[in-house]
């Protein structure tokens, strides 16, 4: 009865406003649930965070703390080294480790930085580099001191007058070898002539004073 | 007066209706595009939060370092007495 006095004009307008209406609903709707969805995964990027903030939170005062000893390590190390090894060997060992380190020199010796640093890492051992890499901030340990030694014996007169190359060295690089001696040398020297040979007599002696004859 | 609410129904069903269907669905597209983000976002959290479980080892690595610094600090203590100084 209601339906049939709505002319067509106010039908068509109802029409319209229902499918706003629905578009509205429908669209909404599924904003609505995927904004539930954004939510939901909010509170799991929260939660998380939180956890992070957490965990993290001692991280500095640990670091700094562990900073703080290593300083002092390094602190004590460096001027045992400067001590026992003097400036100048101290700053070519350090250098013999990392080329280049010299320049900056050590921390609390602020006239190392202009010291000059011999070539000393030819000629140290590597019990003696190890126990300088510890003062260089460098990881414990790293190398093995139970390896072979840095230092060529058999050429080591030759690296220890490399350590101060402005020093003007006056022997030769390589002396001639001394000669093989012995029964098995490929040279006999002052050969005898008398091996082999029969041996010699002596002569007679003469009658001496003392003779009873 | 007939015309007037003929071009009324016109224009919401022309002009109102697709508009607001179009506004919506941009809303609805940009709703859809942040849930992926939001979870990777949380995904990333959960693994950086994991990544940190190891950061209590920080504490037994803080006892180590000062035990070590003091055993150097000994041994540095004994090369002291045992070697010369270099002047």
């Amino acid at each position: 009865m209601l339906v049939a006095s709505i002319e067509p004009v106010g039908a068509v307008a109802i029409v319209a406003a229902v499918l706003i209406v629905l578009a509205l609903v429908v669209y909404l709707v599924a904003t609505i649930l995927q904004l539930r969805k954004i939510t939901a995964g909010l509170d799991g990027v929260i939660a998380s965070v939180g956890e992070i903030i957490d965990k993290s939170a001692p991280v500095n005062d640990v670091v700094n703390d562990i900073n703080a000893h290593l300083d002092a390590g390094v602190d004590l190390l460096e001027g045992l080294l400067v001590q026992k090894a003097g400036m100048q060997d101290a700053l070519g060992l350090v250098e013999g480790l990392y080329p280049g380190s010299a320049a900056a020199g050590f921390r609390n010796f602020p006239d190392s930085a202009t010291t000059r640093a011999p070539r000393i890492g030819e000629v140290y051992t590597k019990g003696t580099l190890t126990l300088a890499r510890l003062g260089r901030e460098a990881p414990i340990a790293m190398a093995n001191p139970a390896g072979p030694v840095l230092r060529n014996v058999e050429g080591g007169s030759l690296a220890a007058r490399s350590l101060y190359e402005d020093i003007r060295h006056d022997s030769p690089e390589a002396l001639p070898r001394s000669p093989v001696i012995g029964t098995d040398a490929p040279v006999q020297y002052e050969q005898r002539d008398d091996i082999g040979a029969p041996r010699r007599r002596l002569p007679d002696r003469a009658p001496g004073r003392n003779d009873p004859s | 007066m007939t015309t007037l609410w003929w071009i009324a129904d016109i224009l919401l069903l022309v002009a109102v209706l697709p508009i607001v269907v179009y506004l919506l669905n941009g809303v609805l597209r940009a709703a859809r595009s942040i849930v992926p983000s939001v979870e990777r976002i949380a995904s990333a959290a959960a693994a950086g939060s994991k990544d940190l479980d190891a950061t209590a080892l920080l504490l037994t690595t803080q006892e180590q370092v000062a035990k070590t610094v003091a055993g150097v600090a000994e041994y540095g203590g004994s090369l002291d007495v045992i070697i010369d100084d270099a002047s």
